[in-house]
């Protein structure tokens, strides 16, 4: 026996997970019978949708709350505001949040890209804010003294120092983000998570295959981020410090 | 949006039955006082559920995450491959984690609660790892210089000056996890995630709201009652001015 036919058997040790692999690779008949579900072609679709999805809602978390956050530390205002915001955002149940806006406002990928970004938002607020903060004031000094601006001190001095913080929050907020679009199906877009949620359908191997793409998927985001914050960091910062 | 079921508890046929008159129930309002003061005992079960996923979680994920960081601190070389582990641990989001252990534990409360310690784990690490290491060196000095051992350092010294870092971190780890165990019913493990997705029906908003008010109010409790430990377990940052 070549190793080639031999390799079936191999992985049967794996059991479930070659099932799993199996289904994404070729999918299987559906457990209510009747239509092929899984396969390349569904878990592309529903892949695109999650991406998507995660993309324009920490895009819009982005834009909302990485100038504010910035502002808010450049002048030294409102401390409270984006330390609370950070913490409270915390407390926010992912599942209630998304059920409620899907049974009180509707279903639907505008409401959902909105309560995806409201968890994007706090992280990214808060660790914007703070990274000002903590910049060296006597650096900050030294931009005024040569007659930087606001705008210009901001982007030139002190978000290249506060990489590592700002980057911290985008990263945090991404995870959120990409985590609960994985419950989108409830409020009525279709992303990997309904291999999860819709275990009528897919059966226990269509929801461990569900459980191993939105895996792989975090983990994907998160290494390009990661990726991203190591080319945004000015060279200096990255000598000797791990993060 | 057909056919999503999730198996939670049974529900009774009078579960809609509105009892507080106006036909508020039935028009699904979107916040019926009545019946929820008619209904208040169902929400006991799975608050105390939920106390027990989040308890567990984290006591477990405190004392293995602590224990990490005083040998990362003790080898330094531990510390980067410590990070990488939990970071990948904590980037995983919990519904996954949930069914990537369905081959090995099933479906449960077990499941839940292995996936909620492995979030937590990196929040934690990370904290304790950092309030050790910003440890002023003068001080360890003269430690040193008192005759202190490894061990009375680190007991003595190192950890009760990381305390307030300690904290913060389990207050960041215990109140994403009160929020993140209400996902726990998708994989059977109880909680108040059950009284949001009530049967297979995710449109009750009242259930939904006053399920997530728990999960809020359970959640700035638990913060309240560690910032309040930090700061009887180091009294001497009251002395400072």
């Amino acid at each position: 026996m070549s190793i080639l036919e031999s390799l079936p058997q191999t992985l049967a040790l794996f059991g479930p997970f070659t099932d799993a692999f199996d289904f994404v690779v070729s999918g299987r008949e559906a457990q209510t019978g009747g239509v092929q579900v899984g396969g390349p072609g569904q878990v592309l679709d529903l892949a695109t949708t999650q991406l998507e999805v995660t993309l324009l809602a920490l895009t819009v978390a982005i834009v909302l709350a990485l100038p504010l956050g910035l502002a808010l530390g450049h002048f030294g205002r409102g401390e409270f505001l984006a330390v609370s915001i950070g913490n409270g955002g915390r407390a926010i149940p992912e599942l209630a949040l998304i059920a409620l806006m899907a049974a009180a406002i509707g279903v639907g990928m505008v409401n959902l890209v909105v309560a995806l970004a409201i968890l994007g938002i706090p992280p990214i607020l808060t660790n914007a804010y703070v990274g000002i903060r903590q910049v060296d004031r006597s650096v900050v000094e030294a931009a005024r003294g040569m007659g930087m601006g606001n705008l210009a001190t901001i982007l030139r001095v002190e978000l290249p120092l506060a990489v590592p913080l700002v980057m911290g929050g985008i990263r945090t907020s991404a995870i959120n983000i990409v985590a609960t679009a994985t419950i989108a199906p409830l409020a009525g877009i279709l992303t990997l998570g309904d291999f999860i949620i819709a275990r009528n359908v897919y059966g226990d191997t269509g929801v461990l295959a569900g459980a191993v793409l939105v895996a792989l998927m975090a983990l994907t985001i998160e290494a390009t981020l990661a990726a991203v914050q190591w080319g945004l960091t000015p060279r200096a910062l990255k000598s000797g410090r791990a993060t | 949006m057909t056919g999503i079921v999730v198996a939670t508890g049974q529900v009774s046929e009078d579960f809609f039955r509105d009892r507080s008159g106006g036909g508020c129930i039935e028009e699904n309002r979107l916040f019926c006082p009545g019946w929820v003061i008619e209904n208040a005992d169902r929400y006991l079960g799975p608050t105390l559920e939920h106390l027990l996923l989040v308890g567990s979680a984290v006591i477990v994920g405190f004392g293995l995450a602590f224990w990490l960081a005083v040998l990362a601190h003790r080898h330094r070389w531990l510390s980067s491959p410590f990070l990488a582990a939990t970071g990948i641990l904590y980037t995983i989001p919990s519904i996954s984690f949930f069914f990537l252990l369905l081959p090995l534990t099933g479906r449960g409360m077990l499941t839940a609660i292995i996936a909620l310690t492995a979030f937590s784990l990196q929040i934690i690490f990370r904290n304790v790892a950092t309030g050790l290491r910003n440890v002023p060196d003068s001080v360890r000095t003269a430690a040193v210089g008192m005759g202190l051992t490894g061990r009375q350092i680190l007991w003595r010294i190192e950890i009760p000056l990381a305390l307030p870092e300690i904290i913060a971190g389990l207050r960041i780890a215990t109140v994403s996890t009160v929020a993140l165990a209400t996902l726990a019913v998708f994989a059977n493990g109880g909680g108040l995630g059950g009284e949001i997705i009530v049967g297979s029906n995710i449109t009750f908003k009242t259930g939904i709201i006053v399920a997530g008010s728990i999960a809020i109010v359970m959640a700035i409790a638990f913060d309240g009652l560690l910032l309040v430990a930090g700061k009887i377990l180091s009294p001497w940052k009251r002395a400072t001015p």
